[in-house]
């Protein structure tokens, strides 16, 4: 379990990593926490030619807080989430979702951008910004994009990340005083990936009620106007059989898989609309 | 100075070196010039080698099968009749019987390059069909891990005791059990380095290994050298729990390849190595009748069991290691008078079956306190009534059960109703009626054993196996400084030797503990043992090392009563000091006199001198049965399937405690791994026979979160034929919590109709049952419609 052969590079600045990544007949991996690329390449599942080490990179650490909006830096690591480094827009969301991945060990490491980027559909990150509204932000050789979660993260293991970019930051909308957020996911122990997840943000403010279903065989579903699910406006009865329509038309033929997801939703959105 | 002896809480000495980080692994040792090497590995479960091609440059670099001309296979034959041998080539000649059979050593200057050389090299193989279900190998049209076998029975045991006289009995319970495949897990895989020494003309292999003295032995058959030409050392062991008391086959390539290449060389076992190409334990597959009358007295068992035992016989336990310790411990501790059991070893296409913390013994307790909780639903009895009606009652000890099995000592139903005291059940009950709050069921189970422990010569004469104990034996030396060195042969590696063993020495010599040093793991160094397993070192090793301490108080007396100028006879040792009527001397000086100052000793001194040697031996050898009564409470929910252990107690019989945190510790752990039986550890295969499982992402360990600390209460009866009562208690912390949780759950799910009869209990398996209750039910409603 040790890796074939790589180079490695340590970019100072994003000019020099882009240059690295568009470098011709070079397989090139990206390593921002390597909690997920370093059992990979281990398991020698990945055999790059280059491993390019993105967290010297200024970009990539940096934080930015607007008026309406954090910015992370893809490298952000979990543990300054939880830890309260960066500065937090979610009443408090993302330091929980930080607290509760993985171990302690993979959170001093792992990186917000690289866990979105792995794309795991068990990852945390995943649902969690899905339902917070939370955007990427690209860069190329053409300049940046920006792109909903939802849209960044197109299957398991699957983004929109396009050959030669990266993704530089993450930018995450400021959640109302009065926002209720609640996030649960089914795991059989501590640390380990979840078998369900159930995100619920319901913003009235912003005029918000946003569900995810997450660790499904694929990207999380996103339920962006979650009213009806709870029977209308302001209702607070959960409707499971929409749930369960919603994961069947997503394609979750087992009913038991269904049920743990359901169960997972509605035990969020319990907490949520308490 | 506290007391330090028989009984005392001492904190362990050991820790101030492991706490710290400064334990010696031999994943640690550095040797001038030693390489790497990788393994090439069988990527699939049985098939035909056809061509093993090397790429030039690397031809010096890999080894294959007819380059160790000369080095036999390992072979484990039993006597027991109808065992079928297998040969275990070392490296794959001609056929691969499972996924990570070793093919080809290949050997650079770092793992990463040796690994780089092992992917270049191409196998050709022809697949056969293979087979990884034990029952699907019993099949006739099964394919054949053996050919010349013309089936794929290791061996088959049976025993029946009257049972045709239970079939009368008005209440019959039958369940069919499963246990899943798993791997022990220890922090510190297998590890070794194998270093040719030109000048002593000696192997020295460094292991992690439970039973140094039987890997020489192994290693010495195998590779046709002298026992004085080996050395095995194993140095501090993370972990072992039956993993590490096996001669591996790496062991034995990498002998051979550093007496070819003259340096050192070395093997670290990875964790996709552990999981999926060399450990397997605890599979087993039962179908169990429980015959009982209405008041809940058992009338008999009739029971088949099937053991997946793997592809090969493992040196030296056998490949009959479980299967047929089955037949002989499945009925507990409980008295019955009519008895059927019918076994088989199953050969399958998977690694060869290991030894794992609890041996057989962790199976056979599910399957027959779950049928027993059967029978309680089935009278509608609670299920500790039905228990005590049935358990050994004290005033029968010492026991010969239906099996011949001779329990020494113990009180059963104390530790029973001790067990079910630790619960207000009345109020679980009141609260099972009512509900949870948050919708969850709670249920009670519990489960008691028996451990035969620390069993010898007879009994593993009987099963014929390449390693059976004798006389246990122990050095003690005092040195001239007036410390104390023990030498014993078996190792430790979580059970906490250098520390208790030096209190067994202290209780007898004086000797202060911190003078005490306790020497393990070097064949060199310590005399031959059968090594660490079985629960038996606190009696075995402790036996042997009270056993060299009295020898040695005994010439400390007759060089003492020459300082005192007394006769012999007149003197005895106590407290550390030769004692005479006039006056007394201390051991230390008796030692200091010995070695530095023999001018002060006469000349018909007596020449043995502070050194011995001695064997031991308990007068009766069948071993000491501990016991313990585990009771849990747990939380189902029933939506996701997740369960909870709310509570947990523990009452045990260790017998005399030499050092009771030291049993609480083992009891921990023991309990820890139960909990991973019951809950977490599986290795799932796919219809190739493919481990499925290849990292801690698949393969779920319990972590500290998902073992509640459990409360235990110990009884001290002592066994009547060890050195201090003492009994062997080391695996017995793992044995019951599979059936005790299990019947938690069941009793939990009872309300739902549901039942869980195989482990580990996931959520899955949770679901599905109940869904099965639910459709079986609306079924019945249907026909009643």
């Amino acid at each position: 379990m040790k890796p074939a052969r790589f180079d490695y590079e340590r970019p100072r600045d994003l000019g020099a990593a882009l240059e690295l990544l568009a470098g011709e007949n070079v397989t090139a991996k990206v390593l921002a926490g390597g909690q997920s690329l370093g059992p990979l390449l281990n398991l020698r599942l990945v055999q790059p030619d280059l491993v390019i080490d993105i967290t010297a990179i200024p970009e990539m650490i940096r934080v930015e807080q607007g008026v309406d909006h954090l910015v992370l830096g893809a490298c952000i690591t979990h543990a300054d989430i939880e830890d309260g480094r960066v500065p937090d827009v979610t009443n408090g969301a993302m330091r929980d979702v930080a607290a509760g991945i993985a171990y302690r060990a993979v959170r001093n490491r792992g990186t917000i951008g690289g866990s979105l980027t792995s794309a795991d559909p068990s990852a945390d990150w995943v649902s969690a910004l899905a339902a917070l509204g939370a955007e990427v932000v690209l860069r190329g050789p053409g300049g940046t994009r920006t792109l909903a979660i939802d849209d960044y993260i197109i299957g398991a293991l699957e983004t929109s990340l396009a050959t030669g970019e990266l993704l530089e930051a993450v930018r995450i909308p400021r959640l109302s005083k009065t926002a209720r957020w609640a996030y649960v996911k089914k795991c059989r122990k501590t640390g380990e990936f979840a078998h369900a997840i159930g995100a619920i943000l319901v913003d009235r403010d912003r005029n918000l009620c946003r569900a995810v279903i997450g660790a499904t065989e694929s990207r999380p579903i996103v339920i962006s106007d979650a009213r009806e699910l709870f029977g209308g406006a302001d209702a607070k009865e959960f409707d499971g059989r929409m749930a369960d329509r919603i994961l069947l038309d997503a394609g979750m033929t087992d009913p038991l898989d269904r049920q743990i997801h359901v169960v997972t939703l509605r035990r969020a959105a319990a907490q949520a609309l308490q | 100075m506290a007391d330090q002896g028989i009984g005392a809480r001492l904190t362990r000495k050991e820790d101030d070196r492991l706490m710290r980080g400064r334990g010696q692994y031999v994943g640690d040792i550095r040797l001038a010039g030693m390489q790497d090497v990788a393994f090439l590995r069988s990527p699939i479960a049985h098939g035909r080698i056809r061509s093993i091609a090397v790429p030039p440059q690397f031809k010096d670099a890999v080894f294959t099968a007819a380059d160790l001309k000369g080095v036999k296979p390992i072979r484990a034959v039993s006597s027991l009749p109808g065992f079928k041998a297998s040969d275990q080539p070392v490296l794959a000649t001609n056929k691969v019987r499972h996924v990570g059979e070793l093919v080809a050593m290949c050997v650079a200057p770092t793992r990463a390059e040796a690994e780089d050389i092992a992917a270049s090299i191409t196998l050709d193989m022809e697949e056969l069909p293979a087979v990884h279900d034990m029952l699907a190998a019993r099949s006739p049209d099964s394919p054949l891990v053996h050919e010349h076998w013309g089936d794929n029975v290791f061996l088959e045991t049976f025993a029946n005791v009257d049972i045709a006289k239970a079939f009368d009995a008005p209440i019959k319970a039958t369940r069919e059990l499963r246990t899943s495949r798993q791997a022990m897990s220890p922090m510190e895989g297998r590890a070794v380095v194998a270093a040719w020494d030109s000048r002593l003309e000696q192997l020295t292999v460094y292991t992690a290994a439970q039973m140094p003295h039987i890997n020489r032995n192994g290693l010495s058959e195998c590779l046709s050298l002298d026992q004085a030409a080996v050395r095995v050392i194993s140095p501090d062991v993370g972990g072992g729990f039956g993993y590490k008391g096996i001669l591996l086959p790496e062991e034995i390539c990498l002998s051979w390849l550093t007496i070819q290449r003259g340096h050192p060389v070395r093997w670290i076992e990875d964790r996709r190595e552990h999981l999926t190409a060399s450990a397997n334990c605890r599979e087993h597959h039962y179908v169990i009748t429980a015959y009982a009358d209405r008041d809940g007295r058992l009338r008999g068992i009739d029971c088949e069991a099937h053991v997946d035992s793997g592809s090969y016989s493992s040196y030296p336990f056998s490949a009959c290691l479980e299967a047929a310790q089955v037949v002989s411990i499945l009925p507990g501790p409980y008295d019955f008078e009519a008895y059927r059991c019918r076994t088989w070893a199953v050969a399958t296409n998977k690694c060869p079956i290991l030894p794992y913390r609890g041996v057989a013994r962790t199976g056979v307790c599910f399957a027959i306190e779950t049928v027993l909780d059967a029978i309680a639903r089935e009278v509608g009895m609670e299920p500790y009534e039905v228990r005590l009606k049935n358990l050994v009652r004290p005033e029968q000890m010492p026991f010969d059960n239906i099996t011949k099995k001779h329990f020494d000592s113990g009180d059963y139903p104390e530790a029973l109703r001790r067990a079910i005291a630790a619960f207000d059940l009345p109020v679980i009950r009141e609260r099972q009626q009512r509900g949870e709050p948050d919708g969850r069921l709670i249920g009670v189970g519990l489960a008691i054993y028996c451990e035969q422990g620390s069993h010898g010569t007879a009994v593993y004469a009987g099963w014929g196996v390449p390693m059976i104990p004798g006389h246990e034996q122990a050095t003690a030396r005092m040195t001239p400084d007036g410390g104390l060195e023990l030498r014993v042969g078996v190792h430790s590696h979580g059970q906490s030797l250098e520390t208790t063993l030096a209190q067994v020495a202290h209780e007898i010599l004086g000797v202060e503990v911190a003078r005490i040093r306790v020497v393990l793991g070097d064949t060199a160094l310590t005399p031959y043992s059968t090594g660490t397993w079985g629960s038996r070192c606190a009696v075995m090793a402790g036996g042997a090392v009270a056993s060299a301490c009295r020898e040695i108080a005994e010439r400390a007396k007759l060089i003492g009563a020459k300082l005192l100028q007394a006769d012999a006879a007149s003197v005895s040792f106590r407290d550390g000091s030769v004692v005479s009527a006039s006056g007394d001397v201390g051991i230390a000086d008796i030692a200091r006199t010995w070695y530095l100052r023999p001018q002060d000793l006469p000349g018909d001194v007596n020449r043995g001198g502070l050194e011995a040697t001695v064997g031991y031996k308990p007068p009766v050898d069948s071993g000491t049965f501990s016991y313990a009564a585990h009771a849990t409470l747990v939380a189902v929910d029933p939506e996701i399937g997740d369960v909870e252990i709310l509570d947990y107690v523990i009452v045990e019989d260790g017998g005399k405690l030499i050092n009771p945190m030291v049993v609480d510790g083992q009891i921990y752990g023991g309990y820890a791994q139960g909990i991973g039986t019951a809950l977490y550890e599986e290795m799932p295969f796919d219809s190739a026979g493919q481990p499925l499982a290849s990292t801690f992402a698949d393969y779920l360990l319990p972590g500290p979160t998902e073992v509640p600390a459990p409360r235990l209460d110990h009884m001290e009866v002592l066994a009547p034929y060890t050195e201090f009562g003492q009994k062997g208690i080391g695996e017995g912390g793992a044995i019951a919590p599979p059936a005790a949780i299990t019947n938690a759950v069941n009793d939990a799910l009872k309300y739902l109709g549901a039942e869980l009869l195989i482990s580990p209990i996931t959520p899955g398996r949770v679901l599905e049952a109940i869904a099965a209750a639910k459709s079986k039910q609306a079924e019945r409603a249907g026909v009643a419609a």
